[in-house]
């Protein structure tokens, strides 16, 4: 096989060399012209203040808040709000995420768990108590009746899937879904709400996929290496 | 002590003697009764002291295509019996039968059910409206024609 590569024209690293700089440059450029979903702050820490700051982007700082404090709304429709309760409950402990706060409030709370059926004429109350939450507020569709319907779809009196009603983030498949499934769904929501940027954008390029955002100026300390002595006089 | 069923041959003679000409036929444990004095027979069952049905279990309708049936249990906690009183209607369309709302108060959420389900109505109850589905709702879903 090596017969008919390595010719009298030399090894074949030193004539493919143009082509390889060539894919080079792409691949490069590719890289260079896109942009982290979080960018990695580059802070220059002074010495003497090293062990003493951390140093993060204010997206994670804020995602990160959210999401380790997800309070959903007390809210449960029909045999899927047991298996909820069984979640909040000691043996699944849902205090472990910082969720065990179900408030019974709308205002106080930013995360709906649709657990069970709805029907028609459950569907303005969901949609009023989704209103009343305050943003930033996620949805889980718990279970496949809340998803679709589920063995009620196409009945007189069922919504076939609550995002008819109101905006869904993960749905969660099951008949009840165990407490297990419920907690890798809500594992599944930290990990998208971990990606939202700038207030609640989403940090996703958009769909065409040409990347549009710049990558923003990197913002250096003065020499002296004190925070905000530039600022304020 | 447990709780008798009291037999319809029973339930007969005794509603026989108190409402008269209000019953129809009877089975084993039932009663059929004539639909317009349902509502003197509820009265003179939950009065009457050796009969004394205090409480309305639950009400409620059997689509049997010609005819419908509304079917009302009844249990007397003092004496440890229960009763079951039935009462046919014939046809499909404008059926009522008298409420008892003013004998049991349950009644109400039992009447305006089975109306809403069955499309049976109640003459003189208070608030004959739907309770499950919402109001402009066609038809009454668990008919057997329905779909």
């Amino acid at each position: 096989m090596s017969s008919e590569i390595s010719n009298e024209d030399g090894p074949l690293n030193s004539r493919t060399w143009d082509i390889d700089r060539e894919e080079g440059r792409t691949v490069q450029g590719l890289k260079d012209s896109s942009t982290e979903p979080l960018a990695e702050p580059f802070i220059q820490v002074p010495d003497d203040l090293k062990g003493n700051l951390v140093v993060t982007s204010v997206d994670a700082l804020i995602n990160w808040s959210r999401k380790s404090a997800l309070w959903p709304v007390t809210f449960g429709l029909a045999c899927c709000a047991f298996e909820m309760i069984a979640t909040a409950m000691g043996r699944f402990d849902i205090a472990r995420f910082g969720m065990e706060a179900f408030r019974a409030s709308p205002r106080q709370a930013d995360l709906m768990i649709v657990a069970g059926t709805v029907t028609w004429k459950m569907a303005p109350a969901i949609q009023r108590i989704y209103d009343q939450m305050g943003d930033p507020k996620w949805v889980i569709s718990m279970g496949v009746c809340a998803t679709s319907g589920g063995p009620y779809y196409g009945s007189y009196s069922v919504v076939p899937g609550v995002d008819h009603i109101i905006p869904v983030d993960v749905y969660v498949p099951g008949c009840p879904p165990r407490p297990d499934a419920l907690l890798f769904g809500i594992m599944e929501l930290h990990e998208k709400i971990k990606k939202y940027r700038n207030l609640g954008k989403s940090a996703r390029p958009p769909i065409s996929g040409q990347v549009t955002a710049e990558r923003p100026p990197v913002e250096t300390l003065p020499e002296d290496g004190v925070p905000g002595s530039q600022g304020n006089p | 002590m447990p709780v008798q069923a009291l037999t319809g041959a029973e339930l007969a003679e005794r509603l026989s003697a108190g409402v008269p000409a209000s019953v129809e036929r009877w089975e084993e444990e039932v009663v059929w009764v004539d639909s317009s004095k349902v509502e003197d027979v509820a009265r003179f069952l939950r009065d009457d002291s050796s009969l004394d049905f205090q409480f309305l279990n639950a009400i409620s309708a059997i689509d049997f295509i010609e005819y419908f049936d509304v079917v009302y249990h009844l249990t007397s906690f003092r004496l440890q019996h229960t009763a079951v009183i039935k009462t046919r209607l014939h046809g499909r369309e404008s059926l009522s039968v008298p409420s008892v709302y003013h004998v049991w108060r349950g009644a109400d959420f039992q009447e305006r059910e089975v109306w809403d389900l069955m499309g049976v109505d109640f003459q003189g109850h208070p608030n004959m409206k739907r309770i499950m589905l919402w109001e402009g709702f066609e038809g009454h879903p668990l008919r057997k024609d329905f779909l």
